[in-house]
């Protein structure tokens, strides 16, 4: 066979052949990229909570769903079973500054809830005992607190669009006295103290979202969750407990079975993308047939025409794919800012490139190969004959 | 090399056709001296094109043998014969057949991409071979841009950039006007006379074969008769 290299001109020749067939294939193509990163990030942004929960931590919520209360009093009965390393709670507050635009992630926790992050939630420990011997303080993400201005010692003024306060006062004032800061999990939180949150609520009192448990042993995780469901069992408030990646999966499934919505769409996309690309090759090489049979003539190989072929094939997908997840990257960075405080991790995989490259080979491959077979086996003189 | 250029012994081509099997050459014989300019005649389906793509080795016989610079190109495979082609053979097509979004000389450079050749050598051997045909000063035209007679002195430009052994023209002239037809003629006839070319060429039209040494006559498949000039 010819030395690829030398088809060049020829391929360089097909592509110009039909200008405007070829750009919009190609913006066919970039589409069904742009889509399957941005459906990449969307996935990453509902499911980053699963990639990053702890083996040795379980939650408890209410049975009935995740979003009813537990009372409080059940932290001293979970702390009681055996093999329980640490206790903590939970609770969403849903946080506003200044006006309903602006949505926070905002927790009412126990004082001892960092001890169950120490590895994934980063205090300067001056910080943290700052915060631990102020009620009204709050740890904030650096995230957050570099999107607004806020620095540590400022008062800022939190509404919650769940809870009043007993003495009718529009907002909680919460002192800014640390940052944390984190490789995995979203800084765009805040912490407050619960004690704070629970003496000030005018409803609610004495409740908490989840009880988060840490376990001595992972090994030990399955037993103590069945312990401490059946400690509650047949109350008000019946527990369901769960390893926290688990809980983490169940919540991203809240929304429907992401993973399988994800891959049926790009999977859809992907083969009408099969279609089009492999249409416009068969057009393509129909066109030619006579240039075909010429260069056959003057000596090029069977091998060397379907080469020429595919190769094209794989040039129209690989610009296409490269141009999507470009485009899908710089819309993930841009739309990535905006979404920060809901989406936090609203960004395209790794993985997701490495996957995209192996789709676009695929795709050039399976839509190149029958015309290229068709053209490597055309017949020279039946061809020549037909023009 | 010794004998003739090329020997063709007891050729034989058949087609089917549904059931039916259509012979369209009966055990032809053949040789052509190098240097020798030999012009085919006969009615339509008398076997010419079909004897020209047997000697280009673009289509295979069904019995008989084809030797060409002393070589059997039947025991040639696939890849091979294609290689063979490239190297030993220079075509001119009736509709000149050249390739609509190159230029003239990327046209003439493409037998040159099969060569171990630098794109600057292929370069100046295409501009060359345009000159020669007097086409130099279009090389840059792609062929829509040029008249039919141009485009079949492009087309022939092509056909000799590789200094083939042996030059095979299908009605070179058949869809060209008076005039342009004999600049096509006149480049034959130099080419045979100056460069000693070998030429064997398809043609109904009597006077382009007058400008042939030799003119073979074939009738359903067989040498009817053959001219000497």
């Amino acid at each position: 066979m010819t030395g690829a290299w030398r088809l060049l001109p020829l391929l360089r020749a097909a592509l110009q052949r039909h200008r405007l067939r070829l750009l919009f294939t190609i913006a066919s193509i970039t589409v069904a990229f742009l889509l399957f990163g941005l459906l990449g990030a969307v996935r990453t942004a509902l499911t980053a909570g699963v990639e990053i929960a702890g083996r040795d931590r379980l939650i408890a919520t209410q049975k009935v769903s995740i979003i009813q209360p537990l009372p409080r009093a059940y932290l001293g009965r979970v702390r009681q079973i055996s093999g329980v390393r640490t206790v903590s709670s939970l609770t969403w507050f849903g946080g506003i500054y200044q006006d309903p635009t602006k949505q926070l992630v905002v927790f009412a926790v126990d004082a001892n809830y960092f001890d169950l992050y120490t590895k994934e939630l980063l205090v300067d420990p001056l910080e943290r005992s700052r915060w631990l011997a102020d009620r009204t303080g709050a740890l904030v993400g650096a995230g957050i607190a570099a999107r607004y201005g806020w620095h540590v010692g400022d008062t800022v003024p939190l509404q919650s669009n769940i809870y009043r306060r007993r003495d009718g006062a529009p907002s909680w004032p919460v002192h800014i006295l640390g940052l944390y800061h984190s490789d995995s999990v979203d800084t765009n939180q805040i912490f407050l103290h619960y004690e704070y949150f629970n003496e000030s609520v005018s409803f609610g009192k004495d409740a908490i979202g989840w009880i988060l448990i840490q376990v001595a042993d992972p090994a030990m995780g399955p037993r103590i969750a069945a312990e401490v469901d059946a400690t509650f069992a047949n109350s008000n408030a019946e527990t369901k407990t769960s390893s926290e990646k688990a809980v983490a999966q169940s919540f991203a499934n809240q929304i429907g079975d992401i993973g399988k919505i994800l891959d049926f769409v790009v999977t859809a996309v992907f083969f009408a993308m099969l279609l089009v690309t492999a249409n416009t090759m068969a057009q393509s090489v129909r066109e030619r047939t006579a240039e075909i049979a010429v260069l056959k003539t003057l000596g090029f190989t069977d091998a060397s025409v379907l080469v020429l072929v595919l190769a094209e094939s794989l040039l129209i997908t690989g610009v296409g794919a490269a141009l999507g997840l470009f485009l899908a990257t710089a819309t993930t960075s841009g739309l990535g800012a905006a979404l920060r405080s809901f989406l936090p991790h609203f960004e395209i995989p790794a993985r997701a490139y490495g996957i995209a490259v192996l789709y676009a080979l695929g795709l050039g491959l399976a839509a190149g190969v029958l015309p290229a077979r068709q053209a490597m086996r055309l017949e020279i003189v039946r061809a020549l004959r037909a023009t | 090399m010794n004998g003739p250029l090329v020997e063709v012994v007891a050729l034989c081509k058949e087609y089917r056709r549904g059931e039916e099997v259509v012979p369209v050459l009966a055990g032809l014989d053949l040789t052509i001296e190098a240097g020798d300019y030999v012009a085919l005649m006969g009615p339509s389906g008398s076997g010419k094109s079909t004897l020209l793509n047997l000697l280009g080795g673009l289509d295979r016989p069904t019995s008989g043998a084809i030797r060409i610079g002393g070589e059997d190109i039947g025991a040639l495979d696939s890849d091979a014969l294609a290689a063979w082609r490239g190297r030993t053979i220079g075509f001119v097509f009736q509709l000149y057949n050249l390739l609509p979004v190159l230029t003239a000389e990327q046209n003439v450079e493409l037998p040159l991409l099969l060569t171990d050749l630098d794109a600057r050598e292929r370069r100046r051997r295409a501009r060359a071979a345009l000159d020669l045909v007097g086409l130099g000063d279009r090389a840059r035209h792609r062929p829509r841009e040029l008249s039919g007679g141009q485009e079949q002195r492009v087309g022939i430009a092509r056909a000799i950039v590789n200094d083939p052994m042996l030059l095979l023209c299908d009605e070179p002239t058949g869809d060209l006007d008076r005039k342009a037809g004999d600049q096509v003629l006149a480049l034959f006839d130099a080419l045979n006379r100056e460069a000693g070319k070998t030429i064997v060429m398809v043609t109904h039209d009597p006077r382009a074969a007058a400008r042939a040494k030799r003119i073979l006559h074939l009738e359903k498949g067989v040498l009817l008769r053959e001219e000497v000039q």
